[in-house]
């Protein structure tokens, strides 16, 4: 199925007893269909309904591609911050909602769920419904727009989504830092995170002990501060070509397996050398640190699992468990999930 | 469940049975001080108000309430402008004032980990050593609490570049209407799984009482360029901004204040303003030296081609200090200019600023009321002060008329009844001109999951319905007793 406005979409959870949204199935594990389950496509789904480059707001809807609307908003100068991933593979702006994920821009001013401002969605009984604003600041109601970040169709199918967005830095400058070990890796990611320098984005790479720093800003101001940052720390400046190359591997999970699985844990930055250890534990893994030390990204070869992991984390593609490592589960959640959707149309936190 | 109306003196009995007596207000005179909250318009007595000192009693208490169907309030300093810690009538008030830990700060992480009464200005300022601070600041943050902030997801002067409370908490630890203890969220900066603690902060009391919060810090920027720029006209201040925005800046900070928040703000704290100006905008930027440095060439050259009466940028940080003093005091100065007043935090499109400050003053003028404007212009959040004077028999009724015409106004423009305040019980029958039936009914769904007796904060945020109503009791009940003044 494969509606082509909010009330087609309506009328299609309607229509069915068990339903998935499925976006452009970049993230395979999410939109994995259970016997018994309908895929509802979004990809038809798609369009800008609003831009307001003086607002700093759009809306569009769910299945919008992310690379059709990152075309749109740099014509105005202005961007998603986070970086959302995998935009050159097809995902949409919904997929990247349901998913929750953010890229390295997530680093200086907030991920996904820092720049969702409203959505209007299908609830369990087939309802449209709108929840939050369109306006880049406003507390009336709860937060339900927030909650739908990561929630992976389990309480509705989003139909349309408006986000703050920000302008763009004029210039920016990437350093590759390089650290003895993942010990010296953490002391970098902790020594760059609280300097002066309003890092754009701070990543860490597995396979050698280096740390990748992105710079935004006016191009007269980059000059100083790439020069202070090589003073103090070993490294160099990628030329633009290597600095886009890097971006595109990173925000893309170029560096993963093609075809096997790929998950994302949480971390802190002090978690990070457990990490490490924990990555080389598994045969052929190759892995990813993103947001200062904050989210580790694993990858494993074709069907072969990822480990038990100690950290709560979810599975992006491969088969297995949706969520992995420690799960908390509180009576309130079933509570809520009922209230979105008394009939069990979607699939439960748990599935 | 207790039927009828739950007898006061058993509540406090089993209370202090429960917790021992010395976390039981009980005289009088302190029990006056939680009749109201920053909205003095209206007080309710509630039936005992309890004092808990840790998160066991803060658990305990909130049980029994559930167990005896008695209705409760969590109140931290008692600042909310929208009436959010206006306790009920024959309910329980917990005061979360001696929850004032600093439970863990750890600088490597650039985390702190605070219970709910700890001031938020004192999270800062427990992080400044290390060379970081906690991002919102609310005008009230010399006193408010972060217990207070994660429940209305409390703003300030640099939401535009930094979000609000919700954007800084990384994890939570809470106590449910339901008695349930859940954990959301963590350390992490990065979430899997739905955004449960996204969905708590902002709950208005509604689904619980935060006993944990996880806060993140943020380096303090190394450098400062703060400019007031004064004007002839609103107009040409909201013009400024619109210019500033659609330069690709993004300052930390754009106010406005206009001409009689001025004057409050002169009186009150000696602010100097240029003269002859209508309304004064204030432009923050903040980052590295060279950074600013860069983008104070470009807001320089913006501010000059925006026709202003004077620019005067502050010259060092006393200066910036004195321009955010007289920002942030402007509020409680209009208490020198009118007996009483309410504010309302209604949002617009940035582009409608003007348009809706004019109609704002257009009927202020019918009304025959003074309408006092500070705003966070950068993100369209209105802060008109409606001044009234709550002893005329018809005060209160004429202003909340006005208050009800510019919240429809804000709703009619795309934007929403709050910005920042929350919905409270002040605007609670406004909430319906946001949210149509059906998506009300969601949000109610939502409640209920949360506390399905609708015994945490009733009255809040839902629109009245056959809730008693609530009458204009002049001063605050401290005010009126003689124990507090506003000069």
């Amino acid at each position: 199925m494969s509606p082509t406005t909010p009330e087609e979409l309506a009328a299609a959870v309607r229509a069915l007893p068990r339903v998935l949204p499925v976006g452009a199935g970049t993230k395979a594990r999410l939109a994995a269909v259970a016997p018994g389950v309908t895929p509802v496509s979004t990809r038809a789904l798609r369009g800008i309904v609003e831009y307001e480059p003086d607002e700093f707001t759009f809306t569009a809807r769910a299945g919008t591609p992310l690379a059709e609307l990152a075309a749109v908003l740099a014509e105005r100068g202005q961007y998603l911050p986070f970086d959302p991933p995998l935009a050159t593979a097809g995902a949409t702006l919904g997929g990247t909602v349901a998913a929750g994920l953010s890229g390295p821009g997530r680093w200086r001013f907030g991920g996904v769920r820092d720049f969702i401002l409203g959505a209007r969605f299908v609830d369990g009984e087939g309802r449209l419904l709108r929840v939050g604003g369109k306006v880049v600041k406003n507390a009336a109601g709860f937060d339900l727009p927030k909650f739908f970040v990561g929630s992976a169709g389990c309480c509705g199918v989003l139909a349309e989504l408006t986000f703050k967005v920000f302008p763009r830095p004029a210039a920016t400058r990437t350093l590759r830092l390089t650290a003895r070990d993942a010990a010296d890796q953490v002391r970098l990611l902790r020594v760059c995170a609280g300097g002066r320098w309003e890092l754009d984005a701070l990543e860490a790479a597995v396979d050698e002990p280096a740390v990748f720093v992105r710079l935004g800003a006016e191009e007269a101001a980059l000059g100083p501060l790439v020069a202070e940052l090589l003073g103090r720390f070993p490294g160099r400046e990628l030329v633009t070509a290597e600095a886009a190359e890097l971006w595109t591997t990173v925000t893309g999970f170029g560096w993963a397996h093609p075809g096997g699985a790929l998950a994302k844990v949480l971390l802190t930055s002090g978690e990070v050398p457990a990490f490490v250890t924990w990555v080389r534990a598994q045969a052929g893994a190759r892995a990813w640190i993103g947001a200062g030390g904050n989210a580790g990204y694993v990858s494993l070869p074709p069907a072969r699992p990822v480990a038990v992991s100690p950290w709560a984390g979810a599975l992006l593609r491969g088969n297995g468990p949706r969520w992995l490592g420690p799960r908390r589960t509180a009576a309130v959640m079933a509570a809520v999930k009922r209230a979105l959707d008394p009939a069990g149309r979607f699939p439960d936190f748990e599935d | 469940m207790m039927s009828g109306s739950p007898d006061p003196a058993r509540i406090r009995a089993e209370l202090a049975a429960l917790l021992g007596p010395s976390s039981l207000l009980a005289d009088e005179a302190p029990l006056a001080a939680y009749e109201s909250d920053g909205l003095t318009a209206f007080a309710a007595r509630p039936a005992a108000v309890i004092a808990p000192r840790t998160a066991d009693e803060v658990i305990a208490t909130v049980r029994w309430c559930h167990r005896h169907g008695v209705p409760f309030v969590a109140r931290g300093s008692g600042t909310s402008l929208s009436g959010g810690a206006l306790p009920v009538s024959g309910g329980i008030v917990i005061t979360l004032n001696r929850l004032n830990r600093i439970l863990r700060l750890d600088p490597a992480e650039r985390i702190a980990v605070v219970e709910p009464g700890v001031v938020n200005l004192a999270v800062t300022q427990a992080a400044q050593p290390h060379g970081l601070h906690y991002a919102p600041d609310p005008s009230s943050q010399p006193v408010c609490t972060i217990g207070g902030n994660v429940a209305f997801n409390a703003g300030g002067a640099h939401c535009l570049k930094y979000g609000m409370t919700s954007n800084h908490v990384l994890g939570l630890k809470a106590v449910l209407a339901t008695g349930e203890v859940v954990e959301f969220g963590g350390a992490s900066r990065e979430q899997v799984g739905p955004d449960w603690m996204g969905l708590f902060v902002g709950n208005e009391g509604l689904f619980g009482i935060a006993l944990e919060v996880t806060l993140q810090l943020l380096p303090r920027a190394e450098c400062f360029h703060t400019v007031l720029a004064g004007y002839a006209t609103l107009e040409q201040a909201g013009d400024a901004v619109a210019a500033v925005i659609a330069s690709g800046l993004l300052p930390g900070a754009i106010e406005i204040m206009e001409q009689l928040a001025l004057q409050a703000a002169t009186a009150a704290v000696h602010a100097e303003y240029p003269p002859g100006c209508e309304a004064v905008l204030i432009v923050e930027l903040e980052g590295p030296r060279e950074v600013v440095a860069a983008d104070r060439l470009r807001l320089d050259a913006i501010l000059a081609a925006s026709r202003p009466v004077e620019v005067r940028p502050a010259r060092d940080g006393a200066e910036r200090l004195a321009i955010w003093k007289g920002r942030k005091s402007a509020f409680s100065a209009v208490g020198r200019l009118s007996p009483d007043f309410i504010v309302q935090d209604g949002v617009v499109p940035r582009r409608r600023l003007g348009e809706a400050l004019r109609r704002i003053q257009a009927w202020s003028r019918e009304a025959g009321l003074r309408c006092a404007n500070v705003f966070h212009a950068g993100d369209g959040n209105l802060h008109p002060l409606i001044l009234y004077d709550g002893r005329e028999p018809d005060g209160l009724r004429r202003a909340e008329e006005l208050a009800g015409r510019i919240l429809r106004m804000c709703v009619e423009m795309g934007g929403s009844i709050t910005g920042e305040h929350g919905v409270g019980v002040e605007k609670r029958d406004y909430l319906p001109i946001m949210f149509p039936p059906e998506e009300l009914d969601l949000l109610r769904r939502v409640r209920a999951a949360f506390d399905p007796a609708g015994i945490a904060n009733p009255g809040k945020m839902f629109p009245a319905g056959a809730a008693p109503a609530l009458t204009h009791t002049g001063l605050h009940p401290l005010e009126r007793a003689g124990v507090i003044a506003r000069e």
